[in-house]
């Protein structure tokens, strides 16, 4: 690229071309400048106050917030600037919990870090942290008390994923960052895809831990403890330990987990080009019967979250396969046990993952049956690397070991699951040869592959041409979405993935700073798929026997059973609903109109308008209980109303008056 | 009272439609809103981010940066104190302990169980001129003291009681 | 039939046989009772058979001037206290603290004979003698009413008076004679300064504006006056709304813009409406809309409420909650110049500087420059308030003197119970929370932005709080910085946690607990939110404590060392004592004591037993002879 410039920073001249501030410039020089609130993908908030630098001409001046420009004099550690970020420092750390040794994020959190590099030893100033309650979900630990208030989880929930389940709350020294009214996560439209996490500077929004969980199931005699390992764990973990960002450890990751006691180690990616053969075949037959397209995948659970909670009306788009971690759970429990003569009860499904959304995914009750679950418990890369310095196992000095046969064996095509577009093209090497009828030499497809937010193809299918579509953060899907409700594009296939990149940049994989640590992890699983000797899910020798021995073919009733699943819209918020006409009588009838938001596009507030009229018209007022609520889960169907016990879809005002009119009817005459 | 409700409901629909579902236009609907209902239920704010397409995160961000949007019920009577420099200088805390004190009220609990009354301060009202001043509902109260601010609750408190004795 | 000519003349002087009775409903009048005043008149005068116009357009059907009244509303006088004022016209004759009640008398007398009431007119404090007009009240004398001089003259809710007066015709030249550069020009030529803080030149601020590339462009009247003790904004925009949507019409046209936002303060309501009407009126005159005067150009203004917050006054937080979201500052660069309201080009102009536009073209740049100082050309409006004898909306050219200020306009410093008190001098604090303290050695201060800002202070939006000795600085401070704490938006560090360490800091000290150390802190930490704050109002909130610590760097240490409040403000320092030669004895103290710690026999001197005393102050506000000190 060009040079457009030159900047003076620190006595030395510094070559600028595109970088968006003066941050990224010093960067580039080698001088990693202190911040919390800049992140790259991110808007500029400009509030913690430590890029702080002085501009010769200018002052005190923010870097992340200054446009790179010719000439400018920058001096990035002069007295006033060390001042200004101790004091901040000082500020936040009078307002924090401090209890570094027990915090989860103990060592890799960067307040502390930067405590430690710009050498605070003391705070002056009085401790004003008032201790609120943790909010522990089924995914993610919200604790406030660490909260330094600089709005990367907000704008990431906004911006990258648009969601906005989390936002600033009131004013000042009373800021704080929470769900809408002071809910639980567990009570609003998160998806748990802990995105917010990742960026989270401290330990304030951490994935929540499962390790003690299963440890205890390792020490139990009575259970056996299988594990699975996802695939964009093997290009991440090792960054733990020191090795750089894609570097594969898969073999001493499979000795470590020995070493602790897991009786087996498999691999993901073998359940992963399980879903490929059902996933495919679906979209076929979808194809070819003119079931619904187009067909999303279904094996990212913070996706299939946002589509239950945002789009219901498009919950018949998603693929209803499981995802590669329930389907493995689903036969670990329900072929493999009794074949390994473990009764269902007694074995453990561990997974490790680099997601939050899994954790919460396994604990769905579509995937449990009698209390026990597919898979028993989730631990992030990083909790693994965590159970791997408790145990005290000295990583690099592991030398690798082989994973468990059947489910450790694996094609590529599973392995570059674990990226954006990785699904598509391990569909497509499937698809491509099932309906062509002939073998597929070269099976890299480049054209999805890519950084691109959201990324395009067409492919040519026995003479048909089919348009396919990749798309990662939930704010591009959010996107294609839109554009696919107003009718402004024709795919058929969408592969979509909530977190930027893929899997390999998931919420619980190690913290990285390396600014192309996503490329190289990506660029590890394609090398991985390489080294591989198989690269298409159709040519696993032990899916085949599976399928022979167990399942019958792909999509066949049983695997049906065992591998598919069943959605259901999800409201968006917990909480009261509002009440528009009360009567008095006891025996009143209930009618309830969904006001939520496909019932809404349907014109639900013209009907609720016209019902409240019609009821004060006709004076019934006293027989009736009126309430505008948020979701019937009926949303393909709205407007949606329900009179007494009775729900009506696709409602109007004639058969909205006709069943009130019914329902009233039959009330008693009142004493 | 259920017609009460309906108008209310009917209303929120027109203030949105009136703005035309636009969410650059939220801090007017709110205002609008908040003149329906006193304040802001929670409800309404998760109805309202419903039709302008923001999430109730946002909308409820918004409500409780500014100081006017109530997130509780407001008495019926709003007490104002205008606690700005020059009622400052002028002993306005005074007049607020002695409402405070009147009607067993403190910062935390502004308003009094009957919800007739709410107490408040606010930063100023530019009348500085008439220091202190104490604003009831709309009516500027000029030069106002501990004495005179509890005499015009008394007065308020009998004008209610009125009717019943 | 009145001639059109005349029109300046009737508005502002009344005619011969016509006479214009103007009633005050600022804010501060209507407190006091203005509006009923007016519903008075009105039935007095129609029993009295007068024909009462109230509009100017109504002025045409008059045929009996003598047996016409011409009644008209204004905006603040500025003389609050003595509200409600009313004027009479041709006469000139002020009465104050009309009550209704008094009505009929001046219907009948005044109106009717041309008799004056004597008991009405304002008696100036200094000799007793009492004023018949404005401009014998010592308060007006040494004023230059300019930007103010029409808001206690016109009917604000009255367009017609407005444009009769030679309203919008700046507008309409600007429109139609002038190029948005030679405006830009003229702008830079006046040397007019933004009246609402820092004193940025207006007419740069424009011409950054104009030769941005964008199509679209805003133009926004920042409307949220918050300074604590600051009330100018607010009377202009009741008192003369046209001249600031005439201000933002030129504005609009000289940088290209066609859209714009007035933000008005929610806790002023009557501004709201005024300004409303105001663009609705202008709209049906065609002055605003699709066609401006004909010209094809459009502009259109729309009026949006605050809804309580501070910060809102700083420019890119009141864009934020124009654009519906929480006002929050945000970094510049980027500047509103370059982008600005949804991202477009926008200039952010105060009331006051937008009202003051019109009459800069109005007059010619030559003849403004002539007012005020070199770098500080014009007059400001301040908002006088404290411990002075008039309190109320005051203009001076800039060059005027603190001392002029206090004690000419002032009419001198109040004590604690209203008396004058030659002496009593302790400071001013200027700009608000904002803004830093002026002591007597700034009294031949010629008061303008630059010889403000070189001691440290500013004329922010131009409050003027004077204090008297019995105040304490310290106390002030903490007060100053309660306020802004509580106004932080809480988005950066240095700000939501500094300003609050601030205040600990300063509660440590008045509460008695402070070492010198503590100062240290104060003094650096204080230092650190001015550089490193993001936005203005995080960056000047330290300048209270700044300047006190400067100035009262020895109240400071008496707290700190001796740990005593030397003004006996302090209550957890107070130091209560009666003064043998002073105390007469006469029990009164003794009697409101509320835990008997003062004890003594008739006629001789009390004492107080500190260990009992609450230091609640009441045996000091009922001595008559000032003998009990320190509480």
């Amino acid at each position: 690229m060009e040079t457009a410039g030159h900047i003076n920073i620190d006595g030395r001249d510094v070559p600028f071309t595109d970088e968006k501030n003066l941050l990224e410039v010093i960067r580039k020089a080698n001088i990693d400048i202190p911040t919390f609130c800049y992140v790259s993908e991110l808007s500029v908030y400009g509030a913690c106050r430590m890029c702080t630098v002085e501009i010769e001409g200018r002052g005190l001046i923010t870097s992340c917030s200054t446009p790179p420009e010719n000439g400018l004099k920058v001096r990035t550690n002069t007295d006033p600037v060390r001042q200004i970020r101790k004091i901040a420092l000082e500020l936040i750390l009078a307002n924090h919990e401090s209890e570094c040794p027990t915090c989860t994020k103990n060592t890799s959190c960067k307040l502390q870090d930067l405590s430690k590099r710009l050498g605070v030893t003391k705070v002056r100033f009085r401790s004003v942290k008032k201790p609120v309650p943790v909010d522990d979900s089924a995914a993610i630990v919200r604790n406030p008390n660490k909260c330094i208030l600089c709005g990367d989880c907000v704008r990431m929930c906004s911006e990258v994923q648009g969601i906005g389940a989390i936002d600033f709350a009131y004013r000042g020294h009373d800021v704080v960052v929470q769900p809408a009214y002071g809910k639980s996560l567990e009570e609003v439209q998160c998806v748990n895809c802990g995105q917010c996490a990742r960026v989270c500077p401290t330990g304030a929004l951490t994935p929540r831990p499962e390790v003690d969980d299963v440890w205890r199931s390792l020490n139990d005699k009575t259970k056996t403890v299988i594990v699975q390992i996802a695939p964009a764990v093997r290009v991440a973990l090792g960054e733990s330990f020191g090795y750089g960002a894609g570097e594969l450890t898969t073999g001493q990751i499979v000795a470590a987990l020995k070493m602790m006691g897991f009786k087996k180690v498999f691999d993901t990616c073998f359940a992963a080009d399980l879903t490929i053969l059902e996933e495919g075949n679906e979209f076929i037959d979808r194809v070819k019967t003119g079931g619904t397209v187009p067909m999303f995948t279904s094996c990212c659970p913070a996706w299939v979250k946002y589509v239950e909670h945002h789009h219901p009306e498009m919950l018949g788009n998603l693929s209803t396969c499981r995802s590669p971690q329930q389907m493995f759970g689903s036969v670990a429990k329900n072929v493999f046990a009794p074949e390994w003569g473990v009764k269902t009860e007694d074995l453990v499904v561990v997974s490790i993952m680099p997601c939050t959304a899994k954790k919460f995914e396994a604990k769905r009750p579509e995937f449990q049956d009698n209390g026990i679950k597919d898979i028993d418990h989730v631990i992030t890369t990083q909790e693994l690397a965590q159970m791997i310095n408790e145990h005290g196992i000295l990583f690099r000095n592991l030398r690798p070991e082989a994973l468990d046969m059947p489910m450790g064996f694996k094609t590529g095509a599973g392995v570059i699951f674990g990226n954006t577009g990785g699904v598509m093209e391990a569909a497509l090497r499937y698809v491509y040869e099932k309906v062509e009828g002939k073998t597929l030499e070269n099976c890299d497809f480049h054209e999805v592959r890519g950084e691109a937010g959201i990324r395009t193809a067409e492919v040519v299918l026995a003479g048909k041409t089919f348009k396919l579509a990749v798309v990662h953060s939930l704010a591009n899907a959010k996107i294609l979405v839109e554009k696919i409700r107003n009718r402004q594009c024709d795919y058929h296939f969408i592969e979509v993935m909530a977190c930027p990149g893929g899997c390999i940049n998931g919420a619980g994989q190690p913290v990285s700073f390396q600014p192309d640590y996503k490329k190289r992890r990506t660029d590890g699983l394609y090398e991985a798929d390489k080294m591989l000797q198989l690269h298409k899910s159709q040519d696993n020798p032990y899916i085949k026997e599976l399928y022979e021995r167990k399942l019958g073919g792909p999509g066949s009733e049983h695997a049906h059973h065992l591998l598919h699943t069943r959605y259901s819209s999800r409201r968006r918020m917990k909480g009261r609903s509002m009440v528009i006409v009360d009567g008095n009588r006891k025996d009143k009838i209930e009618i309830r109109v969904c006001v939520g938001t496909s019932c809404y596009l349907r014109g639900a507030q013209d009907l609720l308008h016209h019902l409240a009229r019609y009821i004060a018209d006709k004076g019934l007022q006293e027989k009736v209980q009126v309430k505008a609520t948020f979701c019937f889960e009926k949303c393909d169907k709205g407007p949606t109303i329900k009179v007494g016990g009775t729900v009506i879809t696709h409602c109007d005002f004639a058969k909205a008056t006709a069943a009130i009119d019914k329902a009233v009817g039959a009330l008693t005459v009142e004493a | 009272m259920p017609t009460l409700m309906l108008r209310k409901f009917e209303k929120v629909c027109a203030i949105i439609d009136k703005h035309g579902n636009d969410a650059a236009r939220l801090i007017p609907i709110l205002q609008e809103i908040q003149e329906e209902y006193r304040y802001l239920p929670e409800e309404v704010m998760t109805f309202v981010a419903m039709s302008l397409g923001l999430s109730p995160a946002k909308v409820f961000g918004v409500a409780s940066f500014y100081a006017h949007f109530a997130l509780e019920p407001k008495g019926k009577y709003v007490i104002r104190l205008c606690d700005g420099t020059a009622c400052h200088v002028k002993s306005s805390e005074g007049i607020l302990n002695a409402l405070y004190k009147r009607l067993g009220l403190s910062a935390k609990v502004p308003t009094t169980k009957d919800m007739l009354f709410t107490v408040e301060t606010v930063s100023c009202l530019g009348a500085c001129g008439l220091a202190p001043v104490m604003v009831v509902n709309d009516k500027v109260y000029g030069q106002i003291s501990p004495e005179k601010a509890v005499a015009l609750v008394e007065d308020i408190v009998k004008k209610e009681d009125g009717p019943n004795v | 039939m009145c001639e059109l000519r005349d029109a300046a003349e009737i508005v502002f002087k009344g005619r011969a046989g016509l006479r214009k009775v103007v009633i005050c409903t600022g804010t501060g009048c209507i407190a006091n009772g203005a509006m009923d005043v007016y519903a008075q008149f009105i039935r007095e005068m129609t029993t009295a058979g007068f024909n009462i116009v109230e509009m100017f357009r109504g002025l045409d059907k008059v045929t009996d001037p003598l047996k016409s009244i011409y009644l008209s509303k204004s905006g603040c006088q500025g003389f609050c206290q003595m509200g409600p004022l009313v004027k009479i016209l041709p006469e000139d004759i002020l009465y104050n603290l009309v009550r209704p009640g008094d009505v009929r008398e001046i219907v009948e007398k005044t109106l009717g004979s041309g008799a004056i009431i004597e008991r009405l007119l304002y008696v100036n404090p200094v000799n007793k003698e009492r004023c018949r007009s404005q401009k014998e009240i010592p308060f007006y004398q040494r004023q230059s009413r300019f930007v103010l001089k029409q808001c206690g003259e016109l009917n604000p809710e009255d367009i017609q008076e407005y444009m009769a007066i030679g309203g919008y015709e700046a507008a309409k030249k600007c429109f139609i004679r002038m190029t948005p550069d030679a405006i830009c020009k003229d702008m830079i030529d006046s040397g007019l300064r933004g009246r609402g803080g820092g004193g940025f030149p207006t007419g740069r601020k424009w011409e950054v504006t104009r030769i941005q590339a964008d199509p679209k462009k805003y133009v926004i009247c920042n409307g949220d006056e918050g300074d604590p003790g600051a009330f100018m904004d607010r009377s202009v925009m009741e008192g003369n709304p046209h001249s600031v949507i005439e201000g933002m019409m030129i504005a609009a046209r000289a940088i290209g813009a066609d859209e714009g936002y007035v933000y008005v303060r929610a806790e002023y309501p009557l501004a709201v409406k005024r300004i409303r009407m105001a663009c609705a009126d202008a709209l049906k005159e065609g002055i605003l809309g699709d066609s401006v005067f004909g010209t094809g150009q459009k502009l259109h203004i729309h009026v949006m409420e605050g809804a309580g917050a501070f910060v809102c006054g700083e420019e890119t937080a009141l864009m934020a909650s124009i654009e519906g979201k929480r006002g929050m500052p945000s970094p510049k660069p980027p500047f509103p110049a370059q982008s600005g309201l949804w991202g477009k080009p926008t200039v952010i102009n105060n009331v006051e500087t937008l009202a003051t536009v019109p009459l800069i073209m109005g007059m010619g740049i030559a003849n403004f420059r002539a007012i005020g100082t070199r770098t500080s050309p014009g007059t400001k409006t301040f908002a006088l308030s404290g411990h002075v004898a008039n309190t109320g909306l005051i203009e001076v050219p800039f060059g005027l003197t603190l001392q002029e200020i206090i004690f000419d306009v002032g009419g001198g410093i109040t004590d604690k119970k209203g008396r004058i008190d030659p002496e009593g001098f302790k400071a001013v604090q200027i700009g608000g929370p904002s803004g830093g303290c002026l002591t007597k050695e700034h009294f031949d201060l010629a008061l303008d932005f630059d010889s403000l800002k070189s001691i440290g202070a500013m004329v922010g939006s131009g409050g003027l709080v004077a204090m008297n000795r019995s105040t304490c600085m310290v106390n002030i401070a903490k007060y100053f910085m309660q306020f802004t704490q509580k106004e932080s938006c809480g988005k950066c560090v240095l700000c939501r946690e500094g300003t609050k360490q601030l205040l600990f800091l300063l509660e440590d000290i008045v509460e008695g607990r402070a070492t010198l150390e503590t100062l240290d802190v104060l003094q650096e930490l204080a230092g650190a939110v001015q550089k490193g704050s993001l936005c203005g109002l995080g960056k000047t909130a330290p300048n209270p404590v700044l300047s006190t610590l400067k100035y009262f760097r020895e109240e400071y240490m008496a707290h700190v060392v001796d740990k005593c409040c030397p003004t006996g403000e302090c209550k957890a320092l107070a130091k209560p004592e009666i003064l043998a030669d002073k105390c007469k004895g006469c029990t009164a103290c003794v009697k409101k004591c509320p835990v008997g710690a003062i004890t003594g026999e008739v006629k001789k001197a009390h004492t107080i037993n500190r260990a009992l005393c609450v230091k609640c102050g009441v045996c000091a506000a009922v001595c008559k002879f000032d003998a009990i000190v320190g509480v």
